[in-house]
């Protein structure tokens, strides 16, 4: 085993952290609307610590899915900026970026963040899909968490733009907010050894064995779930690990 | 709005039919078929071979490498387009996180084992019956391991928690949740979980307790596929 990773584990086996926070204690949030007003129809940046995320929403006019005419539609995608991690690289998107738009797009999907029905701009004809962008700028550790709560902040900002002779007029946005109906949020939990820790930093995540990242609506109701890691986990690790995502993203939500 | 009685009739704790067939590909240094209703799975695994580039190689330990395709008519709408998705290739990347928790990686340092999985023909299910067959294929080609993987997806019907969900019931209307599980049943551990819709905490662990039921009785379709594998003419 490696030599840093052993000394995560001794550490947290005697209860201490890299940085001396709890187990259960996420790094100082913020989260700040509207970081690109002029360009996008909604953005957002949200810093976790040192790890710093934003998040901008454009809007485009398609036509629906055959089989749901009567629904706008949502895209999520991210990109691990070289500029944020040395470990990234330029090129076609790797596996963790990939994940990780899959799994925020997951929360807010089954979430149901965004009333779709109120996307539709004409039956069959017209709807709008709103493409959700996110982009770590330092990446410090827990880009889920901040990737989640980025996302839906920018989706909370952002306003239709204004149509005019049926073409968007970019730039120009109207007063009406996207139908944002519901806040599921996203916490990964990690074990480290036999510990369960929250917002992980670089070395804790270069450690970790596994994660469950666990979205949750207001009410505590689990709409969507991601294990990660090269390690199993046991059904009382999972319900902790579960009790745990629905306590801290009550706490993350206060953030938004 | 309820749902009681199933689409095919089964009980909420029933399989769909399995079927599981070892060594079906002989070019491959392991191979299995799975089936499970009209979901058929095929993998084959070629190695532990050398690995290049060169500086994908960790002289610690071999690379487990799995790609989980779509064939183009295996759709159950339109022609599923060929090559990789973003779907695909989560699914690729969670089932080597499936696979790997019970292979000993460190016996083929600098290696990789490269893991194929086709779906021939689908109906729900597919990176389960996809794993299924995996690590039936992984132990053909003589890979050690602690155990066997599993993996079934249960999911929630409206307020029914119910086993081997199908295309039909996914697409159920009345609010559903889809939760694909892969785990050792011997060590209890779970390798692979996902979910795509409302569940509250109490449901999750039911429908835990139900997977761990049905990949007991996958488990020992897949061990009887071994056996009759290697077993004298």
């Amino acid at each position: 085993m490696d030599i840093i990773k052993q000394h995560v584990l001794t550490n947290l086996s005697k209860g201490m952290r890299e940085d001396g926070r709890q187990f259960m204690e996420y790094r100082p949030i913020l989260v700040e609307y509207g970081i690109s007003p002029k360009s996008s129809e909604g953005s957002a940046r949200v810093k976790i610590g040192g790890t710093e995320v934003v998040v901008g929403v454009k809007m485009e006019i398609m036509e629906p899915y055959s089989d749901k005419p009567d629904e706008g539609s949502l895209m999520i995608n991210a990109e691990l900026l070289p500029l944020s991690n040395p470990d990234f690289e330029s090129g076609p998107p790797a596996i963790e970026s990939i994940e990780l738009a899959r799994v925020v797009d997951r929360g807010l999907r089954e979430g149901k963040a965004v009333d779709f029905k109120k996307l539709c701009i004409k039956v069959g004809e017209k709807m709008w899909v709103v493409v959700v962008d996110i982009y770590p700028l330092n990446d410090e550790g827990n880009l889920f968490d901040a990737a989640s709560l980025g996302a839906l902040a920018a989706i909370k900002d952002a306003k239709f733009p204004i149509i005019e002779n049926d073409h968007i007029q970019y730039g120009k946005l109207s007063d009406k907010k996207l139908p944002v109906q519901h806040l599921p949020l996203e916490c990964t939990v990690w074990k480290i050894g036999d510990s369960f820790i929250v917002d992980p930093g670089k070395t804790e995540e270069a450690s970790g064995e596994a994660r469950l990242t666990i979205a949750v609506l207001e009410d505590g109701t689990i709409c969507a779930l991601q294990k990660g890691g090269d390690k199993g986990l046991s059904f009382q690790d999972i319900e902790k690990m579960v009790e745990i995502a629905i306590e801290k993203t009550a706490e993350l939500r206060g953030h938004l | 709005m309820n749902y009681k009685e199933r689409y095919d009739g089964r009980k909420v704790d029933e399989l769909r039919p399995i079927e599981a067939k070892v060594g079906v590909i002989p070019r491959a240094t392991g191979s299995a078929l799975f089936k499970i209703g009209k979901t058929h799975a095929l993998a084959a695994v070629y190695g532990p071979r050398e690995l290049y580039p060169q500086f994908l190689q960790d002289p610690q330990k071999g690379i487990l490498r799995c790609n989980y395709n779509m064939l183009a008519f295996s759709g159950a709408g339109e022609r599923v387009r060929p090559g990789p998705s973003r779907r695909s290739r989560e699914i690729s990347f969670v089932m080597e996180k499936a696979l790997l928790p019970v292979i000993d990686m460190e016996a083929f340092p600098s290696t990789v084992i490269d893991v194929f999985v086709e779906l021939v023909q689908t109906d729900a299910g597919t990176r389960c019956a996809g794993i299924t067959a995996a690590a039936m294929a992984l132990a053909d080609a003589g890979i050690p391991m602690k155990d066997l993987i599993s993996a079934v997806a249960v999911g929630r019907m409206g307020g029914n928690i119910v086993l081997d969900v199908t295309k039909e019931e996914e697409d159920y209307e009345g609010g559903m949740a889809d939760i694909p599980v892969a785990m050792s049943t011997r060590t209890g551990e779970v390798t692979l979980l996902q979910d795509d819709g409302d569940l509250t905490k109490e449901e999750l662990m039911k429908a835990l307790h139900l997977a761990k039921k049905g990949c007991e009785q996958i488990k020992k379709v897949q061990i009887q596929a071994l056996k009759n594998r290697y077993k004298g003419e």
